[in-house]
Order: C-alpha cells, then sequence, then structure tokens
C-alpha cells in the first residue's frame, strides 16, 4: 500500500507519524537487503569499491527491483572487515572481498544458499556462525546503542524514522514539562560517558538553574583518546540519535543554540552530521519551531585543529571562541560560566545518544541494566592484542575477563595477556589479578585506573610496560598546552627519566623520582590532563616493578621491545636459508650464504627496525 | 588568493568563533596557510594578528610551510603503538630521509604523525592523501611508498 | 557593597566581601602566598600553580590556585601543609631545571629550600622566560593591542610576536619589559629611538616641545590619543611640563 507522499516540514507529531507510516509503506521488510559497513575503518578493507561491485551485479544479474543495497556505519568488528549482513535473513559475512561479490549476489541472495568461508568463525573452536546475532562477538553484547549501525544508511533520514527516529522528541516536547524530563534523567542514573562520569541529569539541572537566558548545549565529538572510536562510529552510523538527544536536552535546560565539536581527523563524522542536521531542518525536526511546538534550537557543527587538550571541556569551548584549546580553572562551573561566559552543557556523543532510548523506555528500564553506582550499557573498543578487536557494547558490571576472553577471544597468536589499560592517557593499567573487577566507574577508580571514555587496550608478553608509561608520557607531553608550569615542564622531565630508562641509563632513584613528580601533577596541574597524567606511570611501577628494576639494574628489557636492551638475532635451525630477509633490510646487515644455510646477521649493521622479523614466516628471527 | 579567503570568511558568517574551521578551510585550499591568507584573516575577520598566529600554531592540524604533494599521516595512538606504530615511523623516516614533521627536499612526501584516526582494530594505521592503510608493517613501507608518485 | 563572608585562613579568623578570590584576602591581611604570573591589575590567570593552597569546606578538602578560588562562607584556608610545601618545592625544582642561571628563580627557590633540581645536570636548560604570561596578558589587557602573544603548545610554547617577525602591533609602550619578572625582555633606547629588542620593533620618540627631552614613542602616544579621544597635538608637551 503506498500512503501519500509527504514532503518538506512536518508541524504536529501527528504528521510525524503520518511521515513515518508513508516511510515504512514503502518498504517491504521481506525484500532482501545487503547492509555493507561504509565506516571509516572499513575504508581501508577497500569497502568503496565493493559497494560500487555490489551496485554493478545487481544491475548485471537485473535485480535492481527486488534487491536493496545499504551503505551503513559502522556496526563494530572492525577485526573482520569487510564487513555485510543480508536482511531479512540476518547472514552475516566478514572478510569481503571485491572477488566475492558476484558469488554472494549468485548464491545467497539468488539461491538463497550460504557462502561457508565468508561466515565468521570462532578462532579457537572453529565453529562457523550464520546469524549476525548468533556471532559470540555481537551476542554476548547489549546493542542498545550500536544495533541500528548495521541497519541505517546514516545519511539517511526516512531509515532514521523506520526505527522509530524523533519519537522521543515528539513525546518530550508535546507530552513532558521541561523539569520532568530533567526528572528522568536524574531518576535514569545516567552518567557522562566522555569520561568524567558526572551525573548527567545534576549538570542539566545546573545548567538550567544558571542564570541567564542564553545557553548553550554542547556536543563534544573531540575523542582524543588514542585507542578509542566509539564516537567515531556513532556520529559516523547515526548522527540523528545524537542530534535528537541534544534537542532534547536543548528544551529541558533552556537552550536554543548548540554546536557539535568534531575531532578534524573524523571528516566522515563531519559530513553525516552536516547532512543529517540539512534533513533534520528541512522536516522541521530541527530549527524555528520544531514539530510546530514553538521551540526553537540551532545547531552548529565546528571541528578540532587535532588538539587531546580539546576535549576538556574548557579547552573546548575557548576553541569554540576562536581562542587556542587552553583550559582554565572550574572553580566555577561551565554550567554557570562556559562558553562566552555563558551557562554551557556539554555532554559526549554518547551520552547524548542515550537519551532518546531513555525518554522512550523510561529511567526504570536504563536504571535496571548495569550495576548501583554506573547504569546503563557502555561502548568500549577492545583493541590492541585480542583476537576479536572492535567495539563493544555491554552493561555496566560485566567483568573485564569476559570481556577480554568471552567476546574478545583471548590473546592473538597464543601468547599470555599482560594488563588491559583502560581511560586512555589518564587511565591505568589492570593486571591479570584484577580481571574479575566489574566495568564500573567507581570500581575502575578504586584501582587506579578509570573507565574513561572507554577504549581498553590489552596488551601481551611483548608489551613492555616502561616503554608503555614512557608512551603515554611522550604523546601527554606532545598535547599539553604548555600553560601549566606542572604539566608542561614535570611531563618534560618525565619523559626524559623514561628514555634513560628504556635507553639502560636508568639510576637508582629514578622510580621515587618519577613518583615525586607525578605527585605534583596529580596535586597542582590545571585540568584533567595535567592532573591524570600520572595514572599510566603510576600503575605500571605499581604492578610491574619488576619491569622497571631489569631496565635501571640488569639494562635488559624482559618484553623484548627497547631497542637499546635487545638484540635481533637468526635462530639458525629455523633458518632455511631462502634470503627473502636479505633485500628488504634497509641497512644491508644481513647476508645470505647459501640455500639450506642459514643468513648471517651483523649486530654492527642492524638498526632493529624489525623487518626482517615481519617478513619471515617461519619465526626464524629472535629478539632478546 | 584575496577572493578566496573573502569566500570562506562569507561561508561562516565572518564568525570570530569560527577561526579553526576558517583557517582549516583555507588550508585546504592551499595545503598549508600562507602568511598573505593569515594576514586577509587579520583585516577580514577583524582579530588580533597575534591571535591567529597563536591559533595556526597551536593546532597540530596546521601548517605555516608548503607540504609535499603526497600526505603521509602514520597513527601513532595507543592501540597502533601496541602494535609497532614507532616502528613503522622508524622505517617511514629511513626511506624518506627525513624526520616526522618534514617534507622531502623534492617536495614528493611530508611525513607526518596523528594521535589516533579512530581505526584502531586495522592498526598501525598509516593514510596517504586521505587513503587509509591498516595493518601496516616495517616491510610493507617501501612497497606502499613507491604507488605514490 | 557585596555580601561579607567569614573564612579561616592559617587559623585566622577573617571576614571579607565575597567575589573576593582566596590570594586577595590573604593580601589583604598581610598573609604571605607565594605567586610568579599573578599581577593586581590584570586578570588571575593559574599558569605557575605556585599559589596552591589547601582549602576545606562541608568535608571536603582540595588543593586550589588561591588566586583563581572564590570565597566562600565558612571556608578554611590552610597555606602552608606539608603537601602544599612539597608541591611547591617540585614546582621550584622544575622551575630551576627550566632557568638555569636566572637569579630572581633561584633567589626564589633558596628561598623556599630547594637548592638544586633532582634531575641530571645534563637536562637544564638555560630559558630567562618562565612563561608567567605577564607580559602578553598586560598587552592585551591593559594596552589593549595584543602585539605579542603565547605561541605553539606544550614544550614548544614561547612568547612571540606574529611570525616570529617585527611585532607590526606593538606601540613601544614598554608595559611587557617593565611587567616582566626575570627582566627578560630587553628595551634600547638611543637618541630618538626607542627599541622592543625581542620583538624587532623600533619607534621614533616624542620630543617634548617645551623641555626637549624624547619622553615616549610616537606610536603609542598616537595610539592613546586616539584611543582616549584627545584632541591633536595632546601630547606634543610631556606630562612632566604639562
Amino acid at each position: 500500500m503506498r500512503l501519500k507522499e509527504i514532503k518538506g516540514r512536518v508541524n504536529s507529531p501527528k504528521q510525524l507519524e503520518a511521515l513515518r507510516a508513508s516511510v515504512l509503506a514503502k518498504r517491504d521488510p521481506k525484500r532482501p537487503c545487503i547492509a555493507l559497513c561504509v565506516g571509516t575503518g572499513c575504508l581501508a578493507y577497500g569497502c568503496v569499491d565493493i559497494l560500487e561491485a555490489f551496485k554493478n551485479e545487481i544491475v548485471k544479474q537485473k535485480l535492481q527491483n527486488s534487491v536493496d543495497i545499504r551503505a551503513t556505519g559502522c556496526p563494530g568488528f572492525c577485526e573482520r572487515g569487510a564487513l555485510l549482513t543480508i536482511y531479512p535473513q540476518g547472514v552475516f559475512y566478514q572478510r569481503v572481498k571485491i572477488e566475492d561479490v558476484a558469488e554472494i549476489v549468485t548464491e545467497t541472495i539468488v539461491k538463497g544458499r550460504v557462502v561457508d568461508r565468508l561466515l565468521y568463525a570462532d578462532p579457537n573452536t572453529g565453529e562457523r556462525y550464520q546469524k549476525e546475532t548468533d556471532v559470540p562477538f555481537y551476542k554476548r553484547q547489549q546493542r542498545i546503542l550500536l544495533e541500528a549501525n548495521s541497519k541505517i544508511d546514516p545519511t539517511s533520514i526516512e531509515d532514521y524514522l523506520a526505527i522509530g527516529g524523533y519519537s522521543a522528541l515528539a513525546k518530550v516536547l508535546f507530552q513532558m514539562k521541561p523539569e520532568q524530563v530533567i526528572d528522568e534523567v536524574k531518576k535514569s542514573g545516567l552518567r557522562g560517558r566522555g569520561g568524567g562520569g558526572f551525573p548527567t541529569g545534576n549538570k542539566w539541572q545546573s545548567t538550567r538553574e544558571a542564570e541567564g537566558d542564553i545557553k548553550y548545549v554542547i556536543c563534544n565529538c573531540d575523542e582524543g583518546d588514542p585507542g578509542a572510536f566509539m564516537d567515531r562510529s556513532l556520529m559516523e552510523g547515526n548522527p540523528h540519535s545524537v542530534l535528537e538527544g541534544m534537542i532534547i536536552g536543548a528544551f529541558a535546560i533552556g537552550s536554543h543554540e548548540g554546536y557539535v565539536y568534531i575531532r578534524h581527523e573524523y571528516p566522515m563524522a563531519v559530513d553525516n552530521v552536516m547532512t543529517a542536521i540539512k534533513q533534520a531542518e528541512s522536516r522541521g525536526l530541527l530549527g524555528n519551531n520544531i514539530l510546530g511546538s514553538g521551540f526553537h534550537f540551532n545547531v552548529k557543527v565546528s571541528r578540532g585543529g587535532g588538539a587531546f587538550v580539546c576535549g576538556e571541556s574548557t579547552a573546548l569551548m575557548a576553541s569554540l571562541e576562536g581562542k587556542v584549546g587552553e583550559p582554565r580553572a572550574k572553580y566555577v562551573h561551565t554550567s554557570e560560566k562556559g562558553l562566552y561566559n555563558r551557562p554551557s552543557n556539554l555532554n559526549n556523543v554518547e551520552t547524548w545518544a542515550n537519551i532518546p532510548h531513555i525518554i522512550l523506555k523510561g529511567a526504570d528500564w536504563f536504571s535496571s541494566i548495569g550495576t548501583k553506582g554506573s547504569k546503563g550499557t557502555k561502548i568500549f573498543s577492545l583493541v590492541g592484542k585480542v583476537n576479536n578487536t572492535g567495539l563493544i557494547e555491554v552493561p555496566m558490571g560485566m567483568k573485564l575477563r569476559d570481556i577480554v576472553y568471552g567476546i574478545g577471544a583471548g590473546i592473538r597468536e597464543g601468547k599470555k595477556f599482560k594488563a588491559v589499560q583502560t581511560g586512555g592517557p589518564s587511565g591505568g593499567f589492570i593486571p591479570e589479578s584484577q580481571l574479575d573487577l566489574p566495568v564500573d566507574f567507581d570500581e575502575l577508580t578504586r584501582v587506579g585506573s578509570m573507565m574513561g571514555s572507554g577504549a581498553m587496550i590489552v596488551t601481551d608478553e611483548n608489551t613492555c610496560m616502561v616503554d608503555m608509561a614512557k608512551y603515554f608520557v611522550g604523546f601527554l607531553q606532545e598535547e599539553s598546552c604548555g600553560k601549566c608550569l606542572p604539566c608542561r615542564e614535570g611531563l618534560k622531565r618525565m619523559l626524559q627519566i623514561l628514555t634513560d630508562i628504556t635507553d639502560g641509563k636508568g639510576r637508582e632513584e629514578d622510580i621515587e623520582l618519577l613518583e615525586r613528580i607525578a605527585a605534583t601533577l596529580k596535586d597542582s596541574a590545571l585540568c584533567a590532563l595535567g592532573s591524570t597524567a600520572a595514572n599510566p606511570v603510576l600503575t605500571t611501577i605499581s604492578h610491574f616493578r619488576d619491569e622497571y628494576e631489569a631496565h635501571i639494574k640488569d639494562h635488559r628489557c624482559p618484553a623484548g621491545v627497547c631497542k637499546p636492551l635487545i638484540k635481533y638475532s637468526i635462530i639458525d635451525e629455523k633458518c632455511p636459508g631462502c634470503g627473502k630477509c636479505v633485500e628488504p633490510c634497509p641497512t644491508k646487515a644481513i647476508k645470505f650464504v647459501a640455500k639450506k644455510e642459514p643468513v648471517i646477521l651483523d649486530q654492527e649493521l642492524c638498526i632493529k627496525c624489525g623487518t626482517c622479523y615481519d617478513i619471515c614466516n617461519l619465526k626464524a628471527v629472535s629478539i632478546k | 588568493m584575496a577572493s578566496k579567503v573573502e569566500a570562506i570568511i562569507k561561508k561562516y558568517e565572518a564568525d570570530k568563533g569560527q577561526l579553526v574551521s576558517i583557517l582549516q578551510d583555507i588550508q585546504t585550499e592551499h595545503q598549508y596557510l600562507p602568511k598573505e591568507a593569515l594576514d586577509e584573516v587579520v583585516t577580514l575577520l577583524n582579530v588580533p594578528a597575534s591571535q591567529v598566529y597563536s591559533v595556526a600554531t597551536f593546532f597540530k592540524a596546521f601548517s605555516l610551510t608548503p607540504r609535499g604533494r603526497h600526505l603521509i599521516k602514520v597513527c601513532l595512538g595507543t592501540a597502533c603503538h601496541v602494535r609497532g606504530a614507532a616502528k613503522v615511523v622508524d622505517k617511514m623516516e629511513l626511506d624518506l630521509g627525513v624526520k616526522r614533521t618534514q617534507t622531502t627536499p623534492d617536495l614528493r612526501y611530508t611525513l607526518e604523525t596523528v594521535n589516533c584516526v579512530g581505526c584502531c582494530a586495522l592498526g598501525p594505521m598509516v593514510m596517504i592523501d586521505e587513503k587509509y592503510h591498516g595493518q601496516i608493517s616495517s616491510d610493507k613501507v617501501s612497497p606502499l611508498l613507491a604507488k605514490y608518485e | 557593597m557585596n555580601k561579607m563572608l567569614n573564612l579561616i585562613i592559617d587559623g585566622r579568623k577573617l571576614q571579607a566581601e565575597e567575589g573576593k578570590t582566596v590570594l586577595e584576602v590573604a593580601r589583604d591581611n598581610g598573609i604571605d602566598i607565594p605567586t610568579l604570573c599573578y599581577n593586581e591589575e590584570l586578570e588571575p590567570y593559574g599558569a605557575c600553580r605556585l599559589c596552591l593552597v589547601e582549602v576545606s569546606r562541608n568535608n571536603r578538602t582540595r588543593l586550589v590556585t588561591s588566586c583563581l578560588y572564590p570565597i566562600e562562607e565558612g571556608l578554611v584556608v590552610k597555606t602552608s601543609t606539608e603537601k602544599v610545601v612539597a608541591n611547591r618545592k617540585m614546582l621550584m625544582e622544575l622551575l630551576l631545571a627550566r632557568c638555569q642561571g636566572v637569579k630572581v628563580i633561584e633567589d626564589m627557590a633558596r628561598k623556599m629550600g630547594v637548592d638544586k633540581p633532582s634531575f641530571k645536570p645534563e637536562y637544564f636548560e638555560k630559558n630567562e622566560c618562565i612563561l608567567c604570561g605577564l607580559c602578553t596578558r598586560a598587552c592585551a589587557e591593559v594596552v589593549g593591542t595584543s602585539a605579542i602573544s603565547l605561541v605553539n603548545r606544550g614544550v614548544n610554547r614561547e612568547v612571540a610576536a606574529p611570525f616570529l617577525d617585527t611585532a607590526n602591533d606593538c606601540i613601544g609602550c614598554g608595559s611587557c619589559v617593565y611587567i616582566c619578572p626575570t627582566k627578560c625582555i630587553k628595551m634600547e633606547e638611543t637618541g630618538d629611538t626607542r627599541t622592543i629588542v625581542n620583538w624587532k620593533a623600533t619607534f621614533k620618540m616624542q620630543k617634548c616641545q617645551k623641555c626637549g627631552k624624547n619622553f615616549a614613542p610616537e606610536k603609542q602616544l598616537e595610539y592613546f590619543r586616539k584611543k582616549l579621544n584627545l584632541p591633536q597635538g595632546f601630547f606634543d608637551v610631556c606630562p612632566d611640563c604639562r
């Protein structure tokens, strides 16, 4: 049945529902649809060419009137790109290459048969799974926010409407008062997802109560924590959900002007959000007189310039004012004096994305998920040395062990787990002995780490913890704004000391000196970048002191990472003399002897670049 | 030059708060931030030269010197670091004969590092001319560079 | 007149106007708190962190910079707890390592009982600038020309003129020279010319038509004449002769 096409603005909830009905009426749920991920991660797998290939193949097989192709956002299983799901069956294919396209169309679309080799196989048991919902990586998650990513085209507002989008907004504008909205969010127990974990409802209330007629609502999509890409995924894959959350928040707070601040390194997120804004405006869901309610709210998109510190709220606001991203003291909160010294409510992307769900399903529903202090789900980016890397959304309270071994399927290449790093450069390392900790704001802080934005980096026996501490301090030094003395000078000295240690020039007193500088940073730094900079150093000293001592006393790097302390050598018994490593060696340090004779590595010429180690299939190069 | 800067400032309604976005558009246009363009911004946007210079030097995204034909960005985010990104950058420096943030004398490549492009599951990541390349290791560097003239 | 609030600093019960900072109240009452980036005429900045104090209220204790912390009713302030002193000492060590040979810093450190930094001597630097920002803030807030600013970020941060060239907006008033705590901004005057050396800015001085003294740069006088809407020729005569 075809309903009348509704063009232009919808000016009431009734008209919104009529639009939604007309969109759904045009769709046949039984019609096959190939939903291919074109998120930034899959770009590296050539998904753009694969999409073209599908379009061509569909036309070639004369299926264009019976099969849909949808370019979706990132569903999160980045380890296995390129990814696609075929609806309505829900068949999930991974590691798809352009050569597989014709076969997928012929076998699965036309003949209804599954292509076995493209199904996900458990790396430990070998068992294969057909349906997306059965794949253990997805099944063990609770994908309230991410589920839509594999179903909708983020550049289509119709797709968002088809899954119920903007009905939360209609409910808020026509059935609730601002104070009721704030009460609901407070009751839900939602805490900020960007790292601060501050109760969202309380922040909204403070901003609402602050003095001033002009108030701002800001979305922080700066996502600077390296290893974190949750916000990228949400913003690229479902920008309307974030916008809807912001409009609801603006209504509750009494704000009519908002900003979406996106990091410069996420061009697709910028494009998709700008498209979403234009579409929402043209439909009367954003801008003046939203849905005919009389409420108006406008949003501008602003880009970052490559500065991690701009993820800090006051630095972000300075950047929005056209100034350098220097933080300022927060003794007076930004909810009172923020952007242009006016009351401003800043929330993270994931926080905003939770709002429509809380409004539609209720605070009680939300607070039934998670732990006493941490409600709802959290999206984590599980990366590093695990088998299954990607984005996962789990209820708060799930044990780290279940995440690393259950969803992550354990450590790759059969190596031994060493630690999982949470909270980005502000967080700490959690060793094996603490793996039964639940993911919970307060629990993670209790052990010296923190939840942070959600990056979870898994390390193994070949990760040097001193090198990791050096890495984080180096990162923070590069990102420090330089305003305050302890951060600028303290990080500089910590990096010099850590570099000396990894170069084999460490002194006995260096560990204590690092702890003293770290304590000063914690107490006296101006912003959270500086004050949490100590965490990676302190947690590695606390849990892996033996590694520090090996570097300082024995001039040894147990994990085999720190170049001045390791040696590359050929394992004669394993080397067949194929000579594959000879030509790529940049300093010609490897000499070919003869076939079946091991090659000879000249230590004087070796610069430990790792090329031979990477290229040898027989693992005949050892690093000690 | 003048008309392009004028058009960009007009696009952002001469909003001083959008200075970073304005500079980014100028950089997209010229591959870097020419001094003449920045002088235009000072005049048309009515902000002090010192502020424009501070902003241009604070944010890593900006370059005040011309860049090579091919912009290489090696990701040094944590996930990429754990998988060996440091070795990738070292190999790049070796092959190109320049250090990070520098441009080769023949203006063919500029080598930069970035702190996370959000493809953490595919690391180590290298972007060349906005094209993403995943799972790069030391041995893949030379063949990758050879693809770009 | 603002409300009067009650607070205690180092055991002394004090009363002060709402809106004042802890540092202001301390100084009003002769209580010494060290500072480097603070100046009464400028907005507090919070960069040097030396003015850290411990504040307690409602069972919550934390370390804050007194130059920026607004006083509250019932606030208890302690300016020299063990923690505060330990922090100040490390801050001075960091400064000494950055500014080896700068007398002002060495004197201040010695007063706090800090002789030399605990870091390896080969890493000491000989910077004269402590990046307190007083010069750039004075130029922006008091003078209003914003001729110089803090450029680059992190360990590369420095005070500079745009493009590291001549500061075209500089009017040669010398405020930056006077306010700098380590006197690292140099001014030279020869005959009828003044040069602010660091910003490569040279100015022709105005000669007083009465006493003949070269008393201020022409550019500076013209800037203020326009800003304050004074008649032409107002500054033809120096302030002494006027």
